[in-house]
């Protein structure tokens, strides 16, 4: 542990009295503290990283988060708070010496709110439940990670969760309005309002996205849209990434914001077409996927503008999905992608960086060098319109040594990222699998800043120590110094 | 077009910071002056910390949507050098006067006729560089769409008044112009005036192309962007009377130079969820499809009585409160525990309490 971390150990004693005073505040199937059960909740969706977490504690109310939260603070437990555990990088990976607070328990829709377009739900609720339970009244919540079917509301609000569609629609910030919050000292706040701003500083957009460093969200307010009237997927086949990447920015220029666009390199889309039998090209080496939605004459007149614009760039085949259920089907490819290249690899590592568009076509063959000189395969599957790109580094963890190349590719890609400039992550967070990262992306006197602005949320550093920012100390102690742009680095 | 002069005074700004931090000297952070009527008045024994000359657009390609300017350069180069490129700032910012700036814009977080359809500053917010309070220039976010890394900084500047940090340079999403945009006038009594708003862009499909409402006097006014189809579409569907010299009056509500604003009584903002019942007096001017009320009333008045939802701000004080220093607040009051959450960010970004003093609330 680094010296700038505060230490966490409890007395044999004090963890004999911790656990009495939680046994008190909740019923006994509320905890889990036996190494069998304990053992489920070692990592979230990124495996790589595990720690057994000293107890969880399933709560099923707002005022037993409160007293839990109250007893971490006095005996200066860590609390991990957990929501499906989908994350990607680690940030609901337990301490060893903490409890994690899980909110399954908080799964229910509160309220809909028609003349207002909002919903109040609780954390635990899925982020597919929220546009399902009010898709018979036209709306739908915009964010839709691909994780959608699991993944909570409140983990979503943790890692600023954007999607498919927030080329268009916005990522999490821009789709909520209004969070209940209990602060590490257990007083029960709300942020932000049902207004379309408030009074102060944005705290609400410093929640969203704080990877559960700040505080535990227990109750969500957020925005519902009208279902678009309609929408329209185009389907465009190059002979080069760079084309297709050139022909991403053109559709900008053009003035068109597609509500989704999407790009599948020659590993995905072959991996996806074995997997699923949409109709893609396997002879391309890139796929885009471009849909426009809303009114029915905006979205014929963007299409046609689309369908020539894609031809001009290069597209040796351009395809509008002809009905509905074609648009479904081709999406279905682009859904499956990932459990597509898990049926080729027997493990592979997400990655998440993003980077101007106009260096879309140099960086994936970048990354395809680096891959090579790990002796490695990549995958691409990713959000081309806002330049976010999710490598997937195919390895074999039976393989001697394949999980710590892939890893260390993992680490050069974000790198490149940085040097291209772009982000580290554009949606999965830090966590713990780009902690070192941050000190490429960040100065020593920014990184000081952020933990400034954490201890103005959670002054004993309890909530979710170790994730999201590294100690200055981890960041010394990594070679890499940062020089962005002459930027001093102090 | 005129070209925006490219001056970088980061270093002398720094500089005075760090100055004004060995003096124990507090700074007043100002550039065009032109919102200086907007929250409370600066200590008298401040000293001036002029952003006006850090002026330069850093970066803008149009194919990316991004934007990156120094803080003072004037928001009306801006804009003009966007519409040369057929974009525009989504937010639509009020200028209230010709040296309006981007930092000031963005220091004031407030956002014109377009918000409640396309989104405010913040939500357009990518990236800053500021100068903290111990004189380090420090950068957050970035020049891309999506980023996790760190705690969002740079929507945290967004509407804090100048109290945490001097803005160096901010980094914008800009967006396209729409093909076309029209105006419609709708008789409308004041009974209905919230739920035809609300209908014309709320939960009923199909939705319209809405970019702007207001309604004032009897009368509700609707702005349609989008394609030219889709606006005439929408046309054909509610009906109404076109506007002559739209853009015109669209730029008079924003900058509140439309004949309501004509007054020199106090000036409220209320800000509440968009269907709450209308039951204000006459003398308001309703936006952002009920989101947004301006009120006006009597010096004496303390409007935050009479709203139950939301919250109010006073946005300009008439003439006999400003003489009276008047006990309202301007920003409405924030609990206790969100208060301490205020002090201890400030002090965190400005530990020895150099900025914009008391200029949002008296005590941060």
């Amino acid at each position: 542990m680094n010296s700038d971390q505060p230490d966490f150990h409890l007395s044999t004693a004090d963890r004999r009295r911790f656990s009495v005073a939680l046994k008190k505040l909740l019923p006994i199937d509320s905890i889990i503290d036996d190494a069998d059960r304990l053992v489920v909740y070692e990592s979230d969706a990124l495996n790589a990283h595990r720690e057994i977490p000293w107890i969880v504690v399933l709560p099923d109310s707002i005022s037993q988060v409160q007293e839990i939260m109250k007893l971490c603070s006095e005996y200066q437990v860590p609390v991990v708070a957990r929501g499906a555990g989908t994350g990607l990088s680690g940030g609901a990976m337990p301490s060893s010496d903490g409890i994690v607070l899980g909110l399954a328990k908080f799964n229910s829709i509160l309220a809909i709110d028609r003349d207002n377009l909002t919903a109040r739900v609780e954390p635990g609720v899925t982020n597919l439940a929220v546009s399902d339970h009010v898709r018979p009244l036209g709306l739908y919540y915009a964010p839709d990670p691909s994780s959608q079917i699991a993944c909570t509301i409140g983990g979503n609000i943790a890692e600023n969760a954007g999607g498919v569609h927030c080329l268009k629609y916005g990522l999490t910030v821009h789709n909520v309005l209004q969070l209940k919050v209990v602060t590490p000292s257990g007083e029960l706040i709300t942020i932000g309002s049902t207004a379309l701003d408030s009074s102060g500083y944005d705290l609400l957009a410093t929640m969203i996205g704080s990877e559960g460093m700040l505080g535990v969200v227990v109750e969500v307010t957020v925005k519902l849209l009208p279902i678009p009237q309609t929408a329209k997927l185009v389907m465009a086949a190059f002979k080069s990434v760079v084309e297709a990447g050139d022909a991403v920015s053109a559709i900008i220029s053009r003035g068109i914001i597609p509500a989704g666009l999407e790009m599948m390199d020659r590993m995905a889309t072959k991996a996806v077409e074995e997997f699923v039998q949409v109709g893609y090209p396997l002879d391309a080496a890139a796929v885009l996927l471009c849909e426009v939605d809303g009114g029915v004459d905006e979205v014929d007149g963007h299409t046609e503008i689309l369908t020539e614009l894609l031809q001009k760039q290069g597209a040796y085949r351009v395809r509008v999905a002809q009905d509905e259920q074609e648009r479904q089907e081709l999406w279905r490819g682009r859904k499956s992608a990932f459990s597509a290249v898990g049926r080729i690899s027997p493990d592979y590592l997400c990655m998440d960086g993003t980077i101007p568009r106009h260096r879309l076509g140099q960086v994936l063959e970048e990354i395809s060098d680096l891959a090579e000189s790990y002796r490695l395969q990549v995958a691409n599957v990713f959000h081309a319109g806002d330049g976010n790109l999710h490598p997937l580094i195919l390895y074999d963890a039976n393989k001697a040594d394949e999980l710590r190349r892939a890893m260390q590719l993992g680490a050069e890609i974000l790198e490149l990222c940085v040097a291209r400039g772009g982000t580290i992550t554009g949606e999965h967070g830090v966590g713990i699998e780009k902690i070192d990262q941050m000190c490429v992306q960040f100065t020593e006197a920014e990184i000081a800043q952020f933990h400034q602005l954490k201890a103005s949320f959670d002054p004993q550093g309890i909530l979710n120590p170790g994730k999201a920012v590294p100690t200055l100390s981890r960041c010394r102690e990594f070679s890499h110094r940062p020089v962005r742009n002459g930027a001093a680095t102090s | 077009m005129k070209q925006i002069p490219d001056r970088d005074a980061s270093h002398d700004l720094a500089g005075a910071v760090e100055q004004a931090c060995r003096a124990e000297r507090a700074l007043n952070i100002a550039a065009g002056r032109t919102k200086d009527f907007l929250g409370n008045r600066p200590d008298v024994d401040c000293q001036l910390l002029d952003i006006s000359g850090h002026t330069g657009i850093l970066q803008y390609d149009p194919s990316e949507l991004i934007l990156r300017a120094r803080a003072g350069t004037r928001l009306a180069e801006i804009e003009e050098l966007l519409a040369d490129h057929g974009q525009m700032l989504p937010f639509e910012p009020p200028h209230f006067g010709p040296a309006a700036t981007l930092g000031g814009c963005v220091a004031a977080g407030l956002s014109g006729p377009r918000r409640a359809y396309t989104g405010a500053v913040r939500d357009f917010v990518l990236g800053v560089t500021i100068i903290n309070g111990n004189g380090e220039i420090l950068s957050f976010g970035g020049q891309v769409m999506k980023n996790v890394a760190g705690y969002d900084v740079s929507r945290l500047m967004v509407g804090s008044m100048g109290t945490l940090a001097v803005i160096l340079d901010v980094s914008l999403k800009v967006l396209p112009l729409p093909q076309l945009e029209k105006t419609r006038v709708l008789e409308c009594g004041s009974e209905n005036a919230i739920e035809t708003m609300c209908a014309l862009c709320g939960s009923c499909r199909p939705p319209y192309p809405v970019s702007a409402t207001c309604y004032y006097g009897e009368q509700l006014y609707v702005r349609l962007s989008s394609t030219e189809n889709a606006v005439q579409t929408a046309i054909e569907k509610i009906g109404g009377e076109g506007l002559e010299h739209d853009q015109r009056f669209w730029q008079e509500v924003r900058e509140q130079r439309h004949a309501f604003f004509e007054s020199s009584m106090n000036f409220w903002r209320l800000s509440m969820p968009p269907a709450t019942p209308y039951r204000l007096s006459a003398g308001s001017l309703i936006e952002w499809g009920g989101a947004q009320r301006w009120l006006k009333s009597d010096a004496a008045v303390d409007v935050r009585t009479q709203i139950e939802v939301g919250h109010a701000t006073l946005f300009r004080r008439s003439s006999d409160a400003q003489d009276h220093a008047s006990s309202q607040q301007i920003f409405h009051p924030l609990s206790a525990e969100l208060m301490q959450i205020h002090r201890r960010l400030k002090q965190s970004f400005d530990p020895h309490g150099l900025f914009n003093k008391g200029r949002m609330f008296r005590d941060l």
